[in-house]
């Protein structure tokens, strides 16, 4: 069994890494929802975060909502079985996807039969976090302006065999007809590495 | 019967009939193509994909995921030509060797093939494919309400407000006393470019050169252009007797110039990398640069480098002195604030006193309240486009106001209590906030591109804007009322008597 860790300890184990990645996810997703305008920059507040300060929302469904998809990632980050993890902005209107914010999960399954705990420390690792968060902060200035009201869903690439639990259904990539792509930052925590990229519809003009 | 068999063959002997089943002659097979759509689903895979720009999208091959569709490339067609006419940049020769010089038969996937494309998906992709479920959460959260437009528009850029209904106090004429060239200035946000001296000097950096403007004569002076013709100046600084301008450059060097003279006193070399922002402490001059180190210079020492601020990890664009000396205030492209003392600590390191974070983009603007002590402003850029007032006493935010636009700098009046700020997307305008209720006092319209840099004249009666727009525009906003002027300068001159009257 993984040992729960502790947050002064410099190893870095299974579990400890699955809540660290889970964690920077939560903290993504909002700071995306709220850079890209798809709630109302009100609802959010801000909060101090690896060194930083991000913004997360005060809206108690779309809270639980995003606890309920952290929770499962936490899961099934542990158990090495989810491999990506996507944010897809669509406009309302005409569910024409315009935007998708992927990170791609690499986990080294070797650390499931280890018990000694990694050597990396926090800060080096919260440090990796804080520039990618920033670089999506950043992002606005070159992605296109959603002109329209839009909504977001949140996919997970996982494993063939995985039973699907309730409250989640299969679907489709929803991948953008006609894109531009960005590659991000990634960060590690030598046992997940997590690598980002944005990719967005080319505007019609040239 | 055979008469059929006769017809049959007799078809077959003739040549001008046309063959069933045989392959479309290469202009019917081009008007195919440019009438079908090209079906290739969305390409947007991205482990693959490099992020390369728009022309190689239609022409890359597009390798699908897992699915065995034929590599062929379509080459690009010509709409209802007859006659193929060669475009030898968008061939691709290896390509079209490849393809002519392989030997299997591309339209039957062997399985071997199959087996390949496997291997180049889990390859490329980390997994296979096939073997992923894409699982969605049902039940989509609640969607904005009803009423929210996207701000996103509104967020990153402003209208035009209509005018306040409350008169303003004073007559802030709407356009520029006068506006100068300033060509080729760098459209680059970090630097520093003008300043304007305490002997009614302005000084303007203009890609290699510096030009003074004397903006009592009108008469300008080019004072230094830099050797190489692939350096620039990156930013300059007013001592405060007006006598010496420092001037920091792209290849990390700090030099310090006579005006007088016309001729250079120092070359001070200590950093790595550009210096964008340059802050004078009496004889201190603190340099930050690219790398996001600040250098402290005695400039009246050989050995110039005294201390070395390490607070940034990103190219530190903001850096100004307190009035008092007191503290130097530091912003940079990684969203940090710093504060620093200006003596050392019992380490004998420099830390910041304090450190904000709460700005979501590139911190240039950084203004020092010249009535309150310990009170600074700070402006964000893109990203952020918030203006905030500190105590940096205390750390705590005072206020923060959205100015809706990249704020490139802000200067605090001498005259009022008031402060202005310059901006950039979509109105390039220059608006002036009343100070502590931080209500628009107006805005300065006029700049056709962002405005880079702000400074004030010696007297405080004017502001002196440089934009992208490659020019510089001189507005006269803070013009003191001459009754009061007179008042204040009897006011001045009554204390001094008053002493005069003490020591007798």
């Amino acid at each position: 069994m993984a040992k729960q860790l502790g947050r002064d300890q410099q190893g870095i184990t299974l579990r400890g890494s699955a809540e660290i990645v889970a964690e920077f996810f939560s903290y993504g997703i909002n700071s995306i929802l709220y850079q890209r305008g798809i709630y109302p920059p009100e609802t959010f507040t801000r909060v101090q975060k690896y060194g930083l300060t991000l913004l997360v929302t005060t809206d108690p469904e779309l809270k639980s909502y995003l606890n309920n998809v952290v929770e499962q990632m936490r899961e099934w980050l542990y158990k090495c079985i989810v491999q990506r993890l996507v944010v897809v902005i669509s406009s309302i209107e005409n569910s024409e996807v315009l935007e998708r914010w992927q990170f791609d999960i690499e986990c080294d399954k070797t650390a499931k039969e280890e018990s000694a705990p990694r050597e990396k420390s926090q800060k080096a690792i919260q440090d990796e976090i804080r520039s990618v968060i920033r670089q999506i902060t950043a992002t606005v200035t070159f992605l296109p302006l959603l002109e329209t009201a839009c909504a977001f869903d949140l996919l997970i690439y996982t494993d063939k065999d995985l039973a699907v639990p309730e409250k989640w259904e299969e679907s489709g990539p929803q991948f953008i007809a006609n894109s531009e792509e960005v590659r991000l930052r990634s960060f590690t925590t030598t046992i997940h590495k997590v690598n980002s990229t944005v990719a967005y519809k080319k505007d019609s003009f040239p | 019967a055979q008469f059929v068999f006769e017809a049959a063959l007799h078809g077959l002997l003739k040549l001008d009939t046309p063959i069933p089943n045989a392959p479309l002659a290469r202009w019917q097979r081009k008007a195919k193509e440019s009438g079908g759509p090209v079906p290739s689903p969305a390409t947007a895979l991205s482990p693959m994909k490099p992020a390369n720009r728009s022309h190689s999208s239609s022409k890359t091959p597009s390798k699908t995921p897992g699915k065995s569709g034929s590599k062929i490339q379509n080459t690009p067609t010509k709409a209802g030509g007859d006659r193929y006419i060669p475009n030898r940049s968008t061939m691709q020769m290896e390509m079209a060797n490849f393809l002519l010089t392989k030997e299997n038969d591309p339209a039957e996937e062997s399985p071997t093939k199959k087996e390949q494309q496997k291997a180049w998906a889990v390859n490329l992709n980390g997994f296979d494919i096939e073997e992923a479920k894409i699982l969605r959460l049902s039940g989509k959260p609640q969607n904005a309400p009803e009423g929210y437009q996207n701000n996103l528009k509104v967020l990153y850029s402003q209208n035009m407000t209509p005018g306040s209904s409350r008169k303003n106090g004073r007559y802030i004429p709407s356009m520029p006393e006068r506006i100068l060239d300033a060509p080729d200035i760098r459209n680059d946000y970090y630097l520093n470019l003008i300043d304007w001296s305490s002997r009614n000097f302005l000084a303007v950096a203009l890609d290699n050169s510096v030009y003074l403007w004397n903006h009592t004569t009108g008469e300008i002076i080019q004072l230094l252009q830099m050797e190489h013709p692939d350096d620039y100046v990156s930013s300059v600084s007013w001592i405060k007797e007006g006598n010496y301008l420092a001037v920091g450059t792209s290849n990390a060097e700090v030099q310090l110039w006579d005006i007088q003279q016309q001729k250079r006193l120092r070359n001070m070399t200590s950093h790595s990398s550009r210096v964008g922002s340059l802050s004078w402490n009496s004889y201190i001059l603190s340099s930050g640069a690219r790398t996001g180190h600040i250098h402290h210079h005695d400039v009246r020492v050989a050995e110039h480098h005294v201390a070395t601020l390490a607070g940034h990890t990103q190219e530190v664009c903001g850096l100004k002195w307190s009035p008092d000396g007191r503290y130097l205030a530091s912003g940079g492209n990684d969203n940090l604030v710093n504060i620093w003392p200006c003596t050392q600590g019992d380490s004998g390191e420099f830390a910041p006193v304090q450190t904000f974070t709460q700005h979501q983009g590139a911190v240039k603007a950084v203004a020092w309240c010249p009535w309150q002590s310990n009170v600074l402003a700070t402006g964000g850029g893109t990203s952020d486009r918030h203006i905030r007032i500190w105590n940096v006493c205390s750390g705590s935010c005072l206020s923060a106001v959205d100015a809706h636009s990249q704020v490139c700098s802000i200067l605090w009046s001498t005259n009022y209590k008031e402060f202005i700020s310059g901006h950039g997307f979509a109105q390039n305008q220059l608006v002036i906030w009343k100070y502590p209720t931080m209500a628009k006092v107006t805005e300065l319209r006029g700049h056709t591109a962002r405005v880079l840099n702000l400074t004030m004249s010696p007297d405080g009666a004017t502001v002196a804007s440089a934009a992208a727009d490659e020019t510089l525009r001189l507005w006269c906003c803070f013009e003191m009322d001459p009754i009061k002027k007179k008042e204040k300068e009897k006011a001045n001159s009554a204390k001094s008597s008053i002493i005069h009257q003490g020591i007798r």
